[in-house]
């Protein structure tokens, strides 16, 4: 009994954590939020705005913030990269910027409708000017943090299994995850003796996703970055899926776009609408692909921020409803971030298993 | 608008690294672990399959075994059967020889008792034939000192001789 409360009060305190330290987050941006618009205009320096709060969170960046009290920021300078036609290539730390508040070698952050939050290279006429931009952003920084959790967890792994000892510690965490894909999802989908080539790549997309999706739900670094519910990220995925698909599709494959057996003639002749609607599905299957992961994955962050949203919008009405709705927010919250535990495995998984149908219509031998 | 609009950055960096990522998981994390996952199924489906065979191997030698010690029973009875006519032969021939040897010998006993009293007869006579001789020559010696009676008693044996 004692030890079940403890275990409770355990989880209790984790979760908490998850929903405590985004409240840290918010409260400096309120404050940041003020101090914007105090400059602004004097009457509405109280006014929260939740879209630009979520959207700060949600969208890449050129720090990584952790945290901000009053006037003094705690975040992670990054590497800015980026080449423009007038000056050629400059690199520079993005603290330098002073969080897009002063220019450095005449780039800076623009606040302009179009590019807002994208550095801008400042002509000598006044105009913004947009440079190759190739910086280490937050979410490349993401990413690369996810690869080495990746290399670290899976070649550690692999080595254990060089051993050839009974199988032990984190080892027996992932080897039902890959027997899954392999046995669950490549197996029955691809077929026998087809899915083995595959499965360096559903092993690698599965996990990349996976663990980009619960760090993203980590509120504090490694964690935090919106990795997966970036189009950018989710478009390379896909795109990848379009590569192993067209460079694997066998005959069968090109005759089913080009020439579909079975179809009447008049939907071939003398307009082609057949190939016509497969080539549109050939790349209307990866544009699912990747809408599907950056639409759940994004929507997920967007709901748990609004509902810390929440908080600031009453506590703007009158300062105790804020205190009075926080609780509240926390069950919501807490609630919502189990949900998108359980949505980061299925969508994992769902992109993992989609990407095996198409390997698999793409190599099928007859119908 | 930010949201759905891919960073040309981003994507490069990404291509960048998840190239890199797929070559070297593939190489040094997915190739030996599932060749090991495999490995090891086919270990246990071979081991498995192994045992089945030791273990009908051992029904086998188990009926094997029974099928011996019951032919070994069966040669042990026969073997005592047998030994046990024998044994009764070799009783009844046994009985056979030592009644013929026994009636053998009372046989030869009797021959030779026969013999001796034959020969013990034959020496009484020998010797009752020469006291006789004796005794009849003392009583010759007496009565023939007188000459008739010689003549007398030469007839009566002439007579004798001629009657036998």
């Amino acid at each position: 009994m004692h030890k079940n409360f403890r275990k409770i009060d355990l989880i209790f305190i984790i979760l908490s954590a998850f929903v405590l330290i985004p409240n840290g987050f918010a409260f400096e941006n309120r404050d940041e939020n003020e101090k914007e618009n105090s400059v602004k205009t004097e009457h509405e320096k109280e006014k929260f705005d939740p879209g630009n709060f979520i959207f700060d969170h949600v969208s890449d960046s050129y720090e990584w913030h952790i945290l901000s009290v009053k006037d003094f920021h705690v975040t992670i300078p990054l590497p800015v990269i980026v080449y423009s036609k007038v000056s050629g290539l400059h690199s520079f730390w993005s603290s330098k910027l002073h969080h897009g508040h002063s220019e450095y070698k005449g780039f800076c952050i623009s606040q302009t409708e179009s590019d807002e939050g994208k550095i801008v290279e400042i002509m000598e006429d006044g105009t913004e000017v947009k440079p190759l931009d190739f910086s280490i952003s937050k979410n490349v920084f993401a990413v690369f943090i996810s690869m080495g959790f990746l290399f670290w967890i899976f070649i550690s792994i692999a080595r254990k299994y060089e051993n050839k000892k009974a199988p032990s510690g984190f080892q027996n965490v992932m080897e039902p995850l890959i027997l899954f894909i392999r046995d669950s999802v490549a197996k029955p989908v691809i077929g026998e003796g087809k899915y083995e080539k595959y499965m360096p790549f559903l092993l690698t997309v599965f996990f990349f996703i996976l663990i980009n999706n619960l760090l993203g739900l980590v509120p504090v670094p490694p964690g935090g970055a919106n990795v997966t519910g970036n189009l950018a990220v989710t478009g390379v995925l896909a795109l990848f899926t379009l590569l192993v698909t067209t460079i694997t599709g066998n005959k069968y494959y090109w005759q089913d776009i080009y020439n579909a057996p079975g179809v009447p003639l008049w939907m071939k002749i003398p307009i082609p609408l057949m190939p016509i609607i497969e080539i549109l599905g050939l790349f209307i299957k990866p544009f699912v692909l990747m809408i599907r992961l950056f639409a759940n994955i994004a929507a997920g962050h967007i709901i748990v921020m609004g509902f810390f949203s929440l908080i600031f919008i009453f506590g703007d009405i009158i300062p105790y409803l804020g205190y009075a709705v926080s609780p509240i927010t926390l069950v919501f919250t807490v609630f919502m971030s189990i949900i998108e535990i359980l949505v980061s495995f299925v969508q994992a998984y769902v992109f993992t298993l989609l990407s095996a149908i198409y390997f698999g219509m793409a190599t099928a031998e007859h119908h | 608008m930010e949201l759905i609009t891919p960073g040309l950055g981003l994507v490069f960096w990404m291509v960048l690294s998840f190239s890199m990522l797929l070559y070297i998981l593939k190489k040094f994390a997915w190739k030996p672990i599932l060749k090991a996952l495999k490995e090891r199924e086919n270990t246990i489906d071979t081991a498995l399959k192994s045992a089945d065979k030791a273990r009908e191997k051992m029904e086998q030698l188990k009926a094997d075994n029974e099928k011996t010690i019951k032919e070994a029973k069966n040669i042990r009875d026969s073997l005592l059967k047998e030994a046990r006519q024998v044994k009764d032969k070799i009783i009844v021939e046994a009985k056979q020889k030592a009644n013929s040897e026994a009636t053998k010998i009372i046989a030869d006993a009797k021959r030779k008792i026969e013999n001796e009293k034959e020969a013990a007869l034959d020496e009484i006579k020998n010797q009752v034939a020469g006291f006789s001789v004796e005794i009849a020559e003392k009583i010759l010696k007496k009565k023939l000192e007188k000459t008739k009676d010689q003549k007398d008693l030469i007839n009566k044996l002439i007579d004798e001789i001629k009657i036998n």
